[in-house]
Formats: C-alpha cells, structure tokens, sequence
C-alpha cells in the first residue's frame, strides 16, 4: 500500500514523524504533591513548588518513574538505567519557573518498536526513538477578555511522557494506525487514559514531502494542536499537499511550527524560525540523576497485564478468531475483557459475532461506549447459552437482546417472563403444521406441484401462529413431509 | 559584665540555663543595639516584635524547665536569602519587592524548632551575587572595622550583612548562605568565624537559590564552638531537598577537644599565588606555624587544577543562575511593570527588578549555556570541576585539613573595585575550589592585616568531616588568640 502526491514533475510520498505527549495516570504531579485530577476549579491544585515560589525545589515523584518504565517495557523499548532530567529553558506565562524540566540528552526510554496491522492485512512496523518524561506546562486562557490573559496553573507540573517515533510512517492511515496502537498501549498499562479531546493525549505531527525514489529527507514542518486521530489525519493530508504545491511551485519548505484548525481542515504558521528558541538545555541541579536497577524494572515486568498484541495472537490461537475480528476486540482493554467473560466456556466464534454484530452496533446507535452496556458479559452469555441449547431460536434471541439492551434484564428471565422458549414438542408443532395447511389449501398445493419456495411461506405462517416460539428445523422438516407429493 | 549583645553563644547558654540571663533581655540588647547601629545597614528587615515574642515563649519554655536546646533563646540574624513565613523576603532585590512567604526555609524553621530568636533579616548582595555588598538594592553595608584613613570599608559579600551584625555585636550569631565564598569572605573581612558546611548538610528548601549545585548555608558566630553549635541547630536531611544527604548529624560541638597533636595539615603550593601581598603570605605562615606549635603535621601538598577554578566557577555559577533567575518574571509576585505585551513586561519588570551584577551574570550564563557554546564552557567547566574535586580527593590521602588564606586582601573600601568585575571576582580566588568540590570550610580569624584590619585563615576538610574541621578551627582560634575589637558600630560599647 503506498500513498502517494501526484504532482506536476513528480509522484511525492510523505514522510511522518510523530510526538505524543501523553498524561501520565499518577496522583500526584511529578514533582509536587499537588493532585492531578482534572476539570477542578482554576488554580486550585497549585502548590508552591507549582507556582515556583522562590526556593521552591523539585522532589521526585516515583510512581511516575515506574509509570514511565512500564510503558516503555510496553512499547518494546530499552529502558535506560541513568537518565537525567535537564532544564528546557524559555520565558511563556504558564511556566512558572521559566524552564521545563525535562530529559535532553539521557531519556528513561530508548529505542523500541511497534508493529501495526494495516486494514489491507500488511503490517508495518515503525521505530520509536525515545521516551522521554518531563512537566506540563500551565494553562493560558485567551478569550475571557479582550485585553487580559489568565493562566491556570493546575497542569502545570503534572508528568507527561514524551513518546517520540522514527519518521517512519508514509501515510496519514499509518500515523492513525500508530496513534491508536500507542493509545490502546497505555490505556491497557493504566499509564495514561488516551483522552485527547481533553488533551491527556496529544500528537505533534512532523511531516515532510520527498520524491519518490529520494533518499534524503526535506525540510519538515511541525504540526501542533491535533486533538483526534482523524484531525491529525486531516493535517497531515493538507500539510503534505501544500508542501507538494511549494517545492512544484519552485518555492521551499520553511522549517516552522504550524497550528491545525479543526473548522477549515488547515495548518497555518505559528512560529517561524526567526523567533526559534535556544532552550540552553543543562542537567538540573536540583535534582539527582535517576539510578534504576534490573531488580526494580524486573518487578515491573512482572506486573505487566498481556498487551493487545499477544491478546490478539492469543484470541487466534486459542480461539480460533480470525485476525480482523481479534484485532476488533483487543483494541480497547475494556472490550477484550467483555468478550473473554462472554466466551468463556462457550463457542468463541459465536460470543465473537454476537459482541462485534450486535452488541457494537447497538451501542454506537445508543452512542454509549463498552463501560456503560446496558448488557452485561454475564447476561451475553447466558443468551448464548440460551441458543446453544436450543431453549430459543437465533430469532427469537435477536428480540431478547433488544430487550436486554434497554432493560437491561437477564435473558433467562426475559424468555420466562414473555414465554419466548422454543416448542420443541413435535405434537404441537405437528398441530400448527396441520393448521396451516388446511387454512391454506391453494398454496399446499402449489408446494406439491414443486414450487419449493412456497414451502417458506408456510414455515412462515406456522412461526407466526407459534410466536416464533416452534424450532424452526422441525417445522420445515414437518413441512416438507407432509407436503411431498 | 559585658552587655548582653556581646556574649558568644556558649556564655548566653550558661547565662541562660543558670537563671542569669532571660531571652528577652537578651534578645532586647541585640535590638537595641541594631536600633543604634542602623548606619551599618546590616539588616533590610528588622523584626522586633516577632522576637521579642519569641524570646518570651523561649523565657516561658526555660521557666518550664523545657528549654529547647543549645539554641534555645539565643537571637540570630537571618540573611535575607532565607525564605521566612510572614515576613519580608527580599533577596535584596528591587525585583522580589512585597514578596512575603506563606512559608519558613528548612534551615530558620530547624533553628525556631531549636528554640532561637530570629532579630531581622540581613544585607547581602542581590541575589548573594558579590564580595563586597554593595550590589543590594538596599544600598551597600559598612563594615564595622575602619581604618585610619576614615573611608568605610566593605564588610565583604554576599553574607555582608550578617558578618557585620556579628562583628559589631547586633546579634550573637547570624546564618548567611555561601556559593563561592560568600560566608567565609565576608567572616574575613569582619573578623569573625564564618562556615561552610558540606554541601548537602543543610537544605536548601525555601532559601533563594542563586547556583543550586553550589549554595549551602552555614554559619556567621563569634567563636569557633559557636559555629558548631549553630550549624546543629540547622543541619541535617529533608527529603524536601533531593540535594541534601541522607545522613545522621553528628555531635559537632563534642568534635572539639582542643587536641590537633598528629593532625595533618596540608598546605597547598597553588594558592601562592603571583602578586600576593605580603602580608597574606605571612598570616598563612603564622598559621601553619600554630599548627605546628600545637603538635600537628605541616605537609605540603598540590591541587593542580587550583588556577581553573575561578573561570569555572564563573561559568557554572552563572549558568545555573540564568534558570534560576528565570522565574522572577513580574507574573506572579514581586515587582511588576507593565507593558503592552506579555515580551515587553517581561523586558520592563526584570530591566528595572535587577541590578547591573545580576544582568551581567545572567547574561553570562545564558552565553555559557547557549546553542554552540554549552560543550566549549559548560560542559568543560563540568569536567574540570571533576578534576578539581579528584585534586582534593588526592591530597586528603595526605592529610586531614588544607590550610589556605582566606582572602586575598583585608577589607577595601566601598566603591573599590565597582568597575573592575574581574578584580571584584578575585576576592573568591581561595574559597571557590573547596566551594566547587562541595567540601566543608571554615574562615577564622587569624590576625590583622598591615592596615589593622582583619585577615582570615581559611580550613578545608573531607566531605562530611566537619568535625575535623571545628576541633581544627578552634584550636586555631585559640592559638592566634584574635583580641581586636572593630572600631565603629555596635552599641554598648
């Protein structure tokens, strides 16, 4: 698969590079003991050493350390025994000591890898570069008054990890495709929550253009403020294709940073490089260099919860998926789980479908997510049961799932309440059979003069006087007794 | 007797504990004797109230038979770098203007904790960046010592403040902070014995940084024994301060015995330096000749790299100053001044919030630091502080204590050396490489100079040996037997 510009002189193919600075799922910030949680009142998680009050030092937060680590074992990568936070120095009103601390030169995490299955089955792996762990900046709010900004300080120091890919990916379903992949990472981890329309999860998209058959790389712009993985798509289509229009057109790519506007689908220039920053990077004095040992990232290891690629490995193995449905179902944590309870003891294919087909569908026409079912795993299964013993038919079940869905009612007591259970007694089905027959003399003859279609008509008509209830199989078998010439 | 602002420590600690003395008799002396002296200028912030209310809780706590401890009703002078709840902190800079802190430093809340009486807080230079104090916004201090000439001298820097409350008696003790020589100098100058402990002995937490890698509080007393009863009362870890040691404070008051016979004492030939005056030469010598006469060892030794220190110090100190330094920005306390963009009040409050030595080191260090320069200076001023730090590591293989001068000079006047940073620079050129090693100092007393003003001699020990380094100190103190009084300042006298 490959996506290619078409222009004038030459076919161009992208070349994407992604950071994504994701939230890390701690208490605390990462250098205070502020509170973390979101959507509080302005400023109300700020500590001194958030303000940066004069004196103010940094303590380490641990579990950010093993936060950290964790993803990085996660993302395949070499976690760094010595690394050393540094101070990212520039001068902006939301950062409140005037630097970020940061890590430059020795990040926590080195080089690792991710392997993406592509929806045309091809797999592409792409190479991450670093991880790196440092504070958020605070808040400036710009549209509360005409003349005056106001900073929230509440983000300010919460711990970010910094995930930095090789410029691997050649096309905006390959940069979706690793956004999707490191989210459904961390989430499974517990490390960050994925939310990127509240930011915990944001891209920076790198992108430059080079002729087909190049090797070097172009000048790259980069592209902030992409809050959704079809927004980043959309920016770095726009972006390839005006950095096609500029090289055609005989002009050159400006190294600059650019903003994506969600209402026209455009980047626009931010900052040009003339006001590029010397961020005069220096190891932090106030702080010590970070000392892991193997026994500490080991005990980690140990905690590790399978990730989506072995499930998905897994669910084919042992279950027997094919590889689009495990790839559906392991994506989120939250469904992989739902569908093991669902499977569980059953016919996976089988709680595969029901979970995929109905239950997905019904939950995206009820806008709710896998967390807020109205059906439970435990009631899933027990449908299933349900047909698998033939106690109702495939039918009939469809019926009760729609009432399981908004009652959330256990299917058991469902097929009771309504009598719902198949008739499996021949002697009944065998009257209905009979029944309809008679009431319908000119069409029990056509059956017998050969026209087999009319034989499901009358299985029809016999499922109505039953209410759905008679076992399908037995009906036509009786009909096609009873009406053989 | 004498007045009570007069004592040392450990007599208003007998004073006290046998009823002779209460704190706010104490502590009303040393007020009153700031209230005469203000020409000196020795304090930005004087806080009478708030001591003479602590002196009575201490009164209090005695009459319980609670007392505290050593420190117990004994006022200190607290420089104005030291972070203090509900009372001004200035770093004595234009750009820290009303700031007072809803919080107390590590350091001056151990000594409340110990039971002392804070007086006010001190002069220093702006941001603790200076020898000489004069670069306070709130204008320079006069050193209690003068010469014959009748100029005013300089009380040395950044703790100017406080080695002048000490010498001329306004406090019993003070603490100052110390980056390069910023205790141990101005302790020369002024006649007093003036500490640096190991870095990592005392937090940082809540004190001003000025070059985080680098500064560490310490002492400004009258005596030797002072200083080590001071330093317990701050000392020790807090996990506040990822930089302070984890370690167990010992007995440094117990450390002095008055026995140095086979003590070490290194004497290195670096710091005999081109063009030193005589007289520096001859209070070293008198030095090493009382160690002698008391029974320790005179070895010589070598720091090789003794002569990069300075250049290094002027890099790295300056580096870690600019990112220090960044945060005072006029957006959330302090001096603002506005402009009609969020750039422009940033040039208008830090042009007119910091004076010239502070811009000239900030800009230093945005240099040193800067987008191809950071390797040629940074980065090599790193490494040639490893060497610096090995040539200490070495010669205490040999010896126990490194005896240097601590100044290159007695006290000059204020307004000497203003347009000559560097001669301003050269009054560090002894106390910068036991700073950039992070080691435990000293500066006592050791004579005077040809001019009759006070010259220190300056000791060095291992890291975390500042036992050594006080039972040296004090028998140095007593075998020079430093009797000269300053000859201005002071009330009751």
């Amino acid at each position: 698969m490959s996506y290619l510009i078409k222009g004038e002189t030459a076919d161009w193919e992208l070349v994407i590079g992604l950071e994504i600075h994701a939230q890390v799922i701690s208490n605390s910030k990462l250098f205070s003991g502020s509170a973390t949680a979101f959507g509080a009142a302005p400023n109300s998680h700020v500590s001194l050493v958030d303000a940066a009050m004069p004196g103010m030092l940094p303590v380490i937060n641990k579990h950010c350390i093993e936060q950290a680590v964790k993803t990085g074992l996660g993302l395949n990568a070499q976690i760094n025994l010595h690394s050393v936070f540094e101070r990212k120095n520039y001068f902006y009103a939301d950062l409140p000591q005037g630097y970020q601390i940061s890590q430059f030169l020795h990040p926590i995490v080195g080089e690792g890898k991710l392997v993406l299955d592509m929806e045309d089955g091809s797999v592409r792996e792409i190479g991450i570069e670093r991880l790196h762990m440092e504070q958020d900046a605070g808040k400036s709010i710009h549209d509360k008054d005409p003349r005056r900004t106001f900073i929230d300080l509440n983000r300010a120091g919460v711990c970010l990890m910094e995930i930095v890919s090789h410029p691997e990916m050649r096309s905006p379903e390959e940069a979706g495709a690793y956004v999707r992949k490191v989210r459904s990472i961390v989430r499974y981890l517990e490390t960050c929550d994925g939310n990127m329309e509240e930011g915990s999860m944001r891209a920076d998209v790198n992108v430059s253009v080079r002729k087909v058959g190049e090797t070097d790389l172009r000048t790259r712009t980069e592209t902030k403020n992409v809050n959704s993985v079809r927004f980043m798509m959309q920016a770095i289509e726009y972006e390839a294709q005006r950095q096609v229009e500029v090289w055609e057109s005989g002009g050159a790519v400006d190294q600059e940073t650019r903003l994506f506007d969600p209402d026209s689908g455009e980047t626009r220039a931010m900052r040009s490089k003339e006001y590029a920053h010397d961020y005069r990077y220096f190891p932090d004095p106030d702080l010590l260099p970070i000392e892991l040992t193997e026994a500490f990232i080991d005990a980690i290891r140990e905690q590790m919860p399978e990730l989506p690629d072995q499930k998905k490995k897994r669910f084919m193995r042992d279950l027997g998926l094919s590889a689009y449905d495990a790839d559906v179902l392991v994506g989120e944590r939250e469904t992989a789980d739902y569908f093991e309870v669902v499977a569980q003891g059953r016919d996976a294919k089988a709680a595969a479908n029901w979970v995929i087909s109905n239950l997905f569908g019904a939950l995206k026409a009820a806008e709710k997510d896998i967390t807020s079912s109205p059906v439970s795993a435990e009631h899933l299964g027990r449908l299933l049961d349900l047909i698998a013993d033939d106690t109702i038919s495939g039918r009939i079940a469809k019926d009760v799932f729609e009432i399981m869905f908004a009652t959330g009612q256990d299917p058991v007591l469902i097929v009771e309440e309504k009598g719902l259970r198949q008739i499996t007694d021949t002697g009944a089905i065998e009257a209905a059979v009979d029944q309809a027959i008679a009431d319908n003399p000119d069409q029990a003859e056509e059956v017998r003069q050969g026209n087999a279609k009319a034989i499901g008509w009358f299985v029809g008509q016999v499922m109505q006087k039953t209410q759905g209830k008679a076992n399908p199989q037995a009906v036509n078998k009786l009909l096609r007794d009873k009406l053989s010439s | 007797m004498t007045h009570a602002n007069e004592l040392t420590i450990t007599q208003a600690r007998d004073a006290l504990s046998a009823g002779d003395l209460s704190a706010t008799e104490l502590t009303q002396a040393c007020l009153d004797a700031m209230a005469a002296a203000r020409d000196l200028n020795a304090f930005i912030t004087e806080t009478p109230e708030l001591a003479l209310q602590r002196a009575a809780q201490s009164d209090a706590r005695i009459a319980r038979g609670e007392s505290l401890g050593g420190l117990e009703g004994i006022p200190v002078a607290v420089k104005d770098l030291f972070g203090t709840q509900g009372v001004l902190t200035t770093a004595a800079s234009h750009i820290l203007d009303g700031f007072i802190p809803r919080y107390e430093s590590t350091v001056t809340e151990n000594l409340l904790n110990a039971g002392s009486v804070m007086t006010g807080k001190t002069n220093l230079d702006e941001f603790a960046m200076g020898s000489a104090n004069v670069t306070s916004y709130y204008g320079p201090v006069k050193n209690p010592w003068k010469r014959d000439d009748g100029k005013d001298r300089v009380p040395g820097g950044s703790s100017g403040g406080s080695a002048a409350a000490v010498a001329a008696h306004l406090s019993l003790a003070a603490i100052g902070t110390d980056t390069g020589g910023s205790i141990r100098q101005p302790a020369s100058f002024c006649g007093i014995v003036g500490m640096k402990p190991t870095y990592g002995r005392c937090s940082r937490w809540g004190v001003v940084a000025f070059a985080s890698s680098l500064d560490q509080a310490g002492p400004l007393t009258k005596t030797v024994r002072d200083a080590a009863i001071l330093l317990q009362g701050m000392a020790g870890h807090d996990v506040k301060d990822s930089t302070s040691a984890p370690m167990a404070v010992p007995d440094f008051e117990a450390a002095i015995t008055g026995d140095v016979r086979g003590l070490r004492v290194g004497i290195p030939r670096e710091y005999q330096i081109d063009g030193s005056p005589a007289e520096i030469d001859a209070i070293w010598q008198k030095g090493a000749d009382m160690f002698r006469d008391a029974g320790a060892e005179i070895v010589d030794i070598s720091l090789p790299h003794t002569k990069y220190a300075l250049p290094t110090y002027y890099i790295v100190a300056p580096a870690e100053a600019s990112s220090n330094l960044s945060r005072y920005d006029g957006v959330r306390y302090g001096l603002r001044i506005d402009g009609d963009s969020l750039d422009q009040m940033y040039e208008n409050t830090r042009g007119e919030g910091f004076g010239d030595e502070v811009k000239r080191r900030v800009l230093i260090g945005a240099y040193v630091l800067s987008a191809g320069y950071y390797d040629a200076y940074y980065v090599k001023a790193q490494q040639v502080r490893s060497r610096i730090a090995e040539d200490f590591k070495t010669a205490f293989q040999k010896v126990d204590v490194i005896l240097t001068p601590t100044a290159p000079s007695t006290a000059f006047a204020i307004g000497e050396k203003m347009d000559d940073p560097i001669a301003m620079y050269m009054n560090d050129v002894f106390t910068v490489p036991a700073s950039m090693a992070g080691l435990p100092c000293m500066s006592v007393p050791g004579g005077l100079g040809d001019d009759g003003l006070p010259l220190g001699l300056h000791l060095i020990t291992k890291p975390f040996d500042e036992e050594t380094l006080f039972r040296a100190g004090d028998v140095l103190e007593k075998q020079a037997n430093f009797t000269a009084r300053p000859n201005s300042g002071g009330a009751g006298r």
